[in-house]
């Protein structure tokens, strides 16, 4: 479904601040699979996110969605094949917008956009069902102003968003980590019912062991660039955030001074 | 004030209220700081003059004038997206060489149009006298449905795709609009119009002058801005509303000043008095928020 074949890519080349930040990074993920990515900062998580998204070419390598070859493919021709929700709730919608507007431009990801009107009673009628099964009350206010949500409520109707077209794969990049323990919750629970009901395939950077490995059905460390851990089904299940933490010091020989990978 | 003179007033102000919606397109929608209106206006009063004056029709006239008023939008855009041009810079860049294409398209540094036919000369006829009465009344008529084109085009899927380009281009790539193309339509859309309000500019003031474009971009602005004092809203029907307001109050202010013999204003004032009134619609928000505090003591 998805195959990303030694991704590299270096930013600023070059120059005194030249960063390598993908280095021979490969992936296959097969279809309606779920897939934790966990990794310390600067292991290139979501930087192999906006490759696989567009919004970021690689230098070299090879990425294959759904048989198709994007490497090469400009972002926004892909988003009929990926759907994606961001790290900061203000970077999934546009807060000028109103929730209806916001809904009704997601509605159309992937998709010839004419000059009939955007939003009509049917519409409304859908996006007011959707909505309503966040059970947060959004339901009875399509024509607010998305700025007025929290950022909660606006990574809820993101991943809403992200689902209302089909796509071929979901990138969730870090999309909990700017909010409070118990919203984080709320939309972690989201995602899985989402990524479920759609039997979609999905990829979730997280910066937690614990919601790696309490989430979907394999989990992938980065490091480097590169994939250093790769582990699913029983081996996974058994596995404690400890022996995560252990088979990584294995592999790349070194001790984690990483607070944020322990916590969480 | 007389009759004629308010009349006046308002023909002008509707003709910069399509400045002011090509304004809005480019610096609220777009987020686009475009000061290509100080060439495109012109550039459109010198293309509509010189075909009027070469005895094409005065409509085709318009129509030719918003072609080329969508080229200079689109070049502006084009340079700031493909070449990488910082906006303003882009924009600057082609008002100062539209000054010299204006020349080359007039071939003179004006041109009169003293006895053409105009778009209203046939609603006219011979009787000069209704001339103040024709020419805002179909004007008015004009930017009505100026405004609401607009208003069906940026409610269906392609003019909600542009505002989002706009408010949020991460955003709209993500969800599949090519931000760029949305940049390039939306630039030359702006500027059409803007084109389209100097050619019926030249036509009611009898004729076409290279120098004509200077500070139409702040009369715009200063348009859209008192609009927004004068109407806040986040709706966009509304928000086009306020803007045609906007440019008429701007205009009928400005005649006030003008005519108001106590005040001791001259024409020559007039940039001074629109500097004044668009550094007070600016303040006015903060004021009344400030007011609005008082009674009430805390928050």
């Amino acid at each position: 479904m998805l195959r990303a074949d030694t991704l590299f890519k270096t930013f600023n080349p070059g120059t005194p601040i030249e960063n390598p930040v993908l280095r021979g990074l490969s992936l296959q993920i097969d279809s309606g699979q779920f897939v934790t990515v966990i990794g310390s900062n600067g292991a290139g998580k979501s930087t192999f996110l906006n490759a696989l998204a567009g919004d970021v070419i690689v230098d070299s390598g090879s990425l294959h969605i759904d048989g198709k070859d994007v490497t090469r493919t400009p972002g926004w021709q892909r988003a009929g094949l990926v759907a994606r929700v961001f790290q900061d709730p203000m970077a999934g919608t546009c807060e000028n917008l109103s929730i209806e507007e916001n809904m009704a431009l997601a509605y159309y990801r992937g998709r010839k956009r004419g000059f009939g009107p955007a939003l009509n009673r049917s519409l409304r009628e859908l996006f007011r069902d959707k909505l309503a099964t966040l059970k947060l009350g959004l339901e009875n206010r399509l024509p607010d102003r998305m700025g007025l949500l929290s950022g909660g409520q606006r990574q809820a109707v993101s991943l809403l968003m992200a689902s209302l077209q089909p796509s071929r794969i979901l990138l969730l990049d870090e999309h909990t980590a700017a909010l409070d323990p118990k919203t984080a919750a709320f939309v972690l629970e989201l995602t899985d019912r989402i990524v479920h009901e759609n039997q979609l395939t999905a990829l979730m950077v997280t910066h937690s062991m614990r919601q790696a490995l309490d989430h979907g059905h394999r989990t992938v460390m980065l490091h480097q660039g590169r994939v250093v851990l790769d582990v699913a089904g029983e081996d996974r299940s058994r596995m404690q955030v400890t022996d995560l933490l252990a088979m990584f010091e294995k592999t790349r020989g070194e001790a984690i001074d990483d607070d944020a990978l322990l916590l969480g | 004030m007389t009759l004629i003179a308010l009349m006046g007033a308002l023909e002008i102000g509707l003709i910069f209220a399509l400045v002011a919606l090509g304004v809005l397109i480019s610096f609220r929608i777009l987020d686009f700081p475009d000061l290509t209106a100080d060439g495109s206006f012109p550039l459109g009063g010198a293309v509509a003059a010189t075909l009027i004056a070469g005895g094409h029709d005065p409509w085709l006239a318009c129509g030719v004038a918003a072609l080329a008023g969508a080229a200079s939008g689109w070049l502006t855009a084009w340079l700031n997206v493909r070449l990488g041009i910082l906006q303003l810079l882009a924009s600057i860049l082609v008002m100062i060489a539209l000054y010299s294409i204006n020349l080359r398209i007039m071939g003179a540094p004006n041109m009169p149009l003293i006895g053409s036919p105009t778009i209203f000369s046939p609603f006219i006829g011979d009787n000069f006298d209704i001339a103040w009465q024709v020419q805002p009344a179909m004007l008015a008529a004009l930017i009505v449905v100026a405004k609401l084109g607009l208003d069906v085009f940026f409610a269906s899927q392609a003019g909600l795709a542009m505002r989002a380009t706009g408010a949020n281009a991460r955003m709209a790539r993500a969800q599949g609009i090519a931000t760029e193309r949305m940049v390039l339509a939306g630039m030359a859309l702006s500027n059409a119009l803007i084109a389209v309000a100097g050619a019926l500019y030249v036509q009611t003031q009898g004729g076409a002058d290279v120098s004509m474009g200077v500070g139409t971009i702040v009369v715009g602005l200063a348009a859209v801005i008192i609009g927004e004092t004068l109407l806040p809203s986040r709706t966009l029907w509304v928000i086009t509303l306020a803007t045609v307001l906007g440019a008429l109050l701007y205009r009928l202010l400005i005649a006030l000043a003008l005519n108001a013999d106590f005040i001791g204003l001259q024409a020559q004032d007039l940039n001074l008095i629109t500097a004044l009134l668009v550094g007070f619609a600016l303040v006015l928000p903060k004021l009344k928020a400030k007011l609005a505090r008082k009674p009430g003591g805390a928050r």
